[in-house]
């Protein structure tokens, strides 16, 4: 029976920041959360059920979508979207389970970065994609 | 129970005579001692108890003919001061408030109470508690009327439909039930805890208060509603049926629709 929970807790609390983060976080996680339902769905429907599904799916496939703007922006609005609402949603895990602050700073960092490593390596290649790129 | 248990003596002296319809039941209790005890252990009694003993007539008995040192709060014994607040069987109620026919073993088997600390507070001894954290999330959200500009001269009038607005927090008796079963609290942070916020609750929507905005504000801070994961412990744990969860979800509400 470990009690290691059970710590005195800080004494004082201190003052109030005066921010609406939390709450302007918790309202992103609803809103992107419904948008992600039909923009993932959306494309879950399209890359693997709709015209015979993955078996079409090649590197002429992908370039013709990301011709168009509307695919693009589609898939600009998922990458955004799900990376920051799966780093929120990692972020307030860390500070329920995380319970040193030095750890609890060291794995958001970590989150931090992975994620702007993640939506810049992607937008990059969305914004960037060569059609004509040779295969070799 | 034949006559000789009745002659037994306990660390107290005399055991009382065991009422007819009585069946021993073991009461484990999570103790600690933190002159002898590095970390606390269970130890079990067995205890006579009738179907309708509350769990404190157990821990009555445990301490006032088994074990003086047992250690627990209780005042009123009555589920109204809310000082015996404790984990039994592995979710926290009143101990004056459980009945021991509820938590009977089915087909006559050996029944096994369990009965541990509330959960997220500094242990002082056995089941007694620390309770200043949650006395100061407490006070932190300022449980008392705020008002600005003269006071008037009579009471202050309050319609059946305002005063009905925020009723079902004023019910709240402060035993930390419902902090104490909560996961986020259980962590190093400082949420205010459900608890607290349901205070902070009877007074933001009580049309007499004028304070609504500071409490507001104090509760839109890091540790405050936000962290709320709706996991309805609180809910579940109040021994007054406060629908605690509703309340905080309410106070979020308030926040994204303020001005």
């Amino acid at each position: 029976m470990t009690m290691a929970l059970d710590k005195p807790r800080s004494p004082r609390r201190p003052a109030a920041r005066r921010s609406n983060f939390e709450l302007a976080s918790w309202l992103f996680m609803r809103i992107s959360g419904i948008a992600l339902v039909v923009l993932v769905l959306g494309h879950l429907f399209i890359m693997n059920i709709l015209d015979g599904g993955v078996h079409r799916i090649n590197f002429a496939f992908v370039a013709g979508r990301w011709a168009d703007p509307f695919w693009q922006v589609w898939d600009l609005a998922m990458l955004w979207l799900a990376q920051i609402h799966g780093g929120n949603g990692l972020r307030t895990i860390i500070n329920d389970y995380a319970r040193k602050d030095s750890t609890r700073f060291w794995l958001k960092m970590m989150l931090y970065v992975s994620m702007v490593l993640i939506l810049l390596l992607g937008t990059y290649v969305i914004f960037t994609f060569d059609p004509n790129i040779s295969a070799d | 129970m034949t006559a000789a248990t009745a002659e037994q003596t306990g660390t107290r002296g005399t055991m009382p005579p065991v009422p007819e319809g009585a069946v021993t039941v073991t009461v484990k209790v999570l103790r600690y001692n933190p002159e002898t005890d590095s970390e606390p252990n269970w130890q079990s009694f067995g205890v006579p108890a009738l179907p309708t003993d509350r769990v404190l007539n157990l821990l009555h008995y445990i301490k006032w003919y088994i074990d003086g040192t047992m250690t627990f709060r209780r005042s009123c014994a009555h589920g109204i001061c809310g000082s015996d607040a404790m984990q039994i069987n592995g979710v926290n109620r009143l101990a004056c408030k459980v009945l021991v026919k509820d938590l009977m073993a089915r087909k006559g088997k050996q029944t096994t109470i369990t009965i541990a600390p509330i959960k997220g507070l500094p242990v002082h001894k056995d089941l007694l508690v620390d309770m200043e954290p949650f006395m100061e999330a407490f006070r932190a959200v300022k449980p008392f009327l705020i008002t600005y500009g003269n006071e008037p001269t009579r009471e202050r009038i309050q319609s059946v439909a305002d005063r009905e607005r925020f009723d079902d927090t004023t019910k709240c008796i402060l035993c930390a039930c419902c902090t104490t079963s909560c996961p986020v609290f259980w962590t190093e942070g400082s949420y205010f805890g459900p608890a607290a916020i349901v205070n902070a609750h009877r007074f933001i929507f009580d049309s007499r208060d004028e304070g609504a905005q500071e409490r507001l504000d104090i509760l839109n801070d890091a540790e405050g509603v936000w962290r709320c994961r709706t996991t309805f412990n609180c809910t579940d744990a109040c021994p007054r049926g406060i629908q605690v969860t509703k309340a905080i979800q309410e106070v979020k509400r308030a926040l994204l629709f303020r001005r």
